[in-house]
């Protein structure tokens, strides 16, 4: 994303982008904090252009997600106490935030943590249909069951495995 | 055309702002606790929706208001939401056969307005969709739920859509604003959007053993500011603190 941003004008400006990302990987998320706004997808776009502030772009996950406020917070304050005092937080909508952008990292560190992560592809059309195979996050068995669409944030949903009947929450897929 | 553009943008996030407030009456009350956080997750979604678009509605406008002082200041007849959306939630039946059908719209609006002339609103209507996709899944199961269940939930399940449907009929009769919106190509004519959410509101009803009311005429012009008698208590109950103390925050 950002190499192919990147023009002939801007090429000196790749190391302050790279240590623009590596100080974003660092703000966890308010809701998850396991996960970083990067492994969320929720970054966009770092763009250090020569004689301007350097942007970075992020994108809501759901519209109505009260964490998008804090989350743009924290992420104003790790640049500007991190070195970038004059970098500017742009929010943008197009495309879309898809479940599909979590990093790999991002999904691994989810299941450790006790959430299951997206089970399919966004790309997947039957993923609206039918029922999805969910595996616990803590005994990796298959055969769990919904409990509730919706869960304790907007981006999870509510099961529990009937193998080892841990309650859990899944990442949904959208 | 900022004109029309703007009483559009109200018509959008209105709807979702008052179905929004309607829906987070439940919190607290609902059936079941999976229940209480799903209506109270719709209404969140909702609601985010409806900032984006008032947002918006404020810019073009160009008279200095933004999402709040649109949300919070104007009376209930300067409100442009379907009426459908301001009816009161009634037993949990009643509820969803009004979500349901709200979704059904939304889905048709918000799938042609993805491609609309105007990038703003497509980028919000595209980030919308995926929401109200969800929501859609979530209210037709119940309906199919309630309808194809006891005799008991069948009745207000059927109770509630007699009782509803005849505020259906606003969605899709176009006006001066929905005429010029289209001609400029920026959301779609309203006939082109009916037939898919007959399609789809049909085949739900199928599935849940209902049977599709008739079609009556109607009076309710809520998207030009004529409402039913419940918008006015909604509006007192959400805009009480703010018009208490103007400003306020917390």
């Amino acid at each position: 994303m950002v190499n192919t941003a990147m023009t002939a004008s801007t090429q000196g400006s790749e190391p302050l982008e790279r240590a623009i990302w590596s100080l974003l990987e660092h703000v966890p998320d308010p809701e998850i904090p396991v996960l970083s706004v990067v492994d969320l997808g929720i970054v966009r776009d770092v763009t250090c252009t020569p004689g301007e502030p350097p942007r970075v772009s992020i994108t809501p996950t759901y519209s109505g997600c009260p964490a998008t406020a804090v989350i743009r917070r924290d992420i104003e304050h790790a640049l500007h106490s991190g070195g970038h005092p004059d970098a500017e937080v742009l929010e943008v909508l197009s495309p879309p935030w898809s479940s599909d952008w979590l990093t790999d990292a991002g999904r691994r560190k989810l299941r450790e943590f006790g959430i299951a992560p997206p089970a399919e592809s966004v790309a997947n059309p039957r993923r609206l249909f039918g029922p999805l195979i969910i595996a616990c996050p803590r005994c990796g068995s298959t055969a769990t069951e919904r409990v509730s669409e919706f869960g304790s944030t907007p981006c999870k949903a509510h099961y529990r495995c009937t193998s080892c009947r841990e309650p859990f929450d899944y990442f949904k897929c959208i | 055309m900022n004109a029309a553009l703007f009483q559009y943008l109200l018509r959008l996030g209105d709807t979702s702002l008052v179905l929004g407030q309607r829906l987070g009456e439940w919190i607290g009350h609902a059936p079941a606790l999976e229940e209480d956080l799903g209506l109270a997750n719709l209404s969140l979604d909702l609601i985010g929706q409806a900032r984006l678009l008032l947002t918006y509605a404020g810019e073009v406008e160009g008279r200095g208001r933004d999402e709040d002082a649109l949300a919070y200041f104007r009376n209930e007849d300067e409100y442009r939401n379907l009426t459908l959306a301001e009816q009161p939630n009634g037993d949990f039946a009643q509820t969803i056969v009004r979500q349901c059908l709200l979704d059904a719209w939304q889905h048709e609006v918000y799938t042609a307005l993805s491609g609309s002339s105007d990038a703003r609103l497509a980028g919000i209507a595209a980030k919308s969709l995926k929401e109200t996709k969800y929501h859609l899944r979530y209210s037709a199961g119940w309906l199919v739920r309630l309808g194809d269940g006891t005799a008991e939930s069948q009745r207000r399940a059927q109770r509630a859509l007699d009782e509803l449907w005849r505020f259906t009929a606003e969605m899709f009769v176009a006006d001066a604003v929905d005429a010029e919106i289209a001609a400029a190509g920026i959301g779609p004519p309203l006939e082109s959007i009916a037939a898919g959410w007959v399609e789809r509101v049909s085949a739900v009803l199928g599935e849940a053993k209902l049977v599709r009311p008739t079609d009556v005429p109607y009076s309710w012009h809520g998207k030009r500011g004529q409402h039913s008698e419940h918008l006015g208590y909604l509006l007192a109950e959400m805009q009480s603190l703010q018009r208490a103390h103007p400003g306020a925050q917390w």
